[in-house]
């Protein structure tokens, strides 16, 4: 049985492809026929964090279209075995994401033995938002402890609540996580910036991982290679949490208090 | 700088308190307003109080129907069960 992810967050650049990029990669790691899908049509990106973008020939939209099939679309990862990429349209009017369209390609993608179909959102809540999550089995709400996102956050968790499929089809309702990411142990410390606990209460919603901010998150985009697969690096590890949690495995939070060494780092101002 | 910063920091109220004060009530605001949402454990709950019922009588998915109804002052959950008509012989006798 396939089960459809859809990474959300409503605000931009709180971290969805990153996240997509790497949740992808780590299922697809332990072993999960993994595809991960740009929704974001007109300013695509996954693709360039994926590190496929100069194997890109057809996108989602030739393939609802019927003008390529899946399997010409479906880019193959050359590092990460298990795992694909289908890009999105770069040219294309993004109204031509339809229902049934991306409906179908989920239907196909299912036939083709995918365990895992990751939909990675574009920002808002219009069209394509609403598309990458209206199939999803379970919602990855991907937010950074900022007041804007944390409100988007719960904007999100509301449509998800009611416009998805399985709301409007009377099914159990979409399994949520919320996934915090460029959290600043050492800021919350000091108390200007909002706690796992704080978002925890506002949101309330089970949380899936907390990601720290992380100089190898920039690293990993420059590089055009997931972060997960820099098994050595603060973010790679906590992604890798992440997806083992996903998968049902029980694993302590890292990386959420401050480095004790941070307050001779600030008294000197290197904090 | 570093050393000002942690005597501001201390002697200020801290401003992640602020933020998640004005979060709580502009959430609980836009909440109301139809934004709503089913707690997070409802789709376990339905999913065992369903295995109850069945441990009873057979009942197919969609003869079951789960709804979560939100006032001003309270929440409603409501489920509504058809039964299978009689003699179908769906009755436990174990």
């Amino acid at each position: 049985m396939s089960k459809v992810l859809v990474v959300t967050s409503g605000k931009g650049g709180v971290g969805k492809t990153t996240t997509s990029a790497a949740i992808s990669s780590g299922l697809a790691m332990a072993g999960k026929k993994t595809v991960v899908i740009d929704f974001d049509v007109g300013l695509r990106n996954l693709d360039l964090i994926m590190g496929v973008e100069r194997r890109v020939v057809y996108d989602i939209v030739n393939v609802i279209q019927g003008e390529a099939g899946l399997n010409q679309a479906l880019i193959r990862h050359k590092e990460v075995d298990n795992l694909y990429v289908l890009p999105a349209s770069q040219t294309k009017d993004k109204d031509a994401l339809t229902e049934e369209g991306v409906g179908k390609v989920l239907n196909d993608l299912r036939e083709e033995g995918f365990d895992y179909i990751v939909c990675d959102s574009p920002a808002g809540i219009e069209r394509g938002a609403q598309l990458a999550m209206y199939y999803a089995d379970e919602a990855i709400v991907v937010s950074n402890p900022e007041i804007s996102s944390v409100r988007d956050s719960d904007r999100m968790l509301g449509i998800l609540a009611s416009k998805s499929r399985r709301a409007k089809d009377g099914e159990t309702s979409i399994k949520e996580h919320l996934l915090i990411t460029r959290y600043a142990p050492d800021r919350v410390g000091t108390g200007e910036m909002l706690s796992v606990e704080d978002m925890l209460e506002i949101l309330a919603v089970p949380l899936l991982g907390v990601i720290p901010e992380s100089h190898a998150v920039l690293q990993a985009s420059n590089a055009g290679r997931p972060v997960i697969l820099d098994e050595n690096t603060d973010a790679g590890q906590a992604y890798s949490d992440a997806v083992a949690r996903l998968m049902g495995e029980e694993r302590p939070m890292r990386f959420i208090e401050a480095d004790k060494k941070s307050f001779l780092g600030r008294l000197f101002g290197r904090g | 700088m570093g050393l000002l910063d942690i005597f501001r920091n201390r002697s200020q109220d801290p401003s992640a308190k602020m933020a998640k004060e004005r979060l709580q009530i502009l959430i609980a605001h836009e909440r109301g307003q139809g934004q709503f949402r089913a707690p997070h454990y409802l789709p376990e709950m339905q999913k065992e109080i369903l295995e109850v019922i069945r441990k009873y009588v057979h009942v197919e998915d969609d003869a079951v129907k789960f709804e979560v109804e939100h006032n001003e002052q309270f929440e409603l959950f409501e489920l509504n069960i058809t039964l299978p008509e009689k003699g179908e012989g769906n009755e436990r006798s174990d």
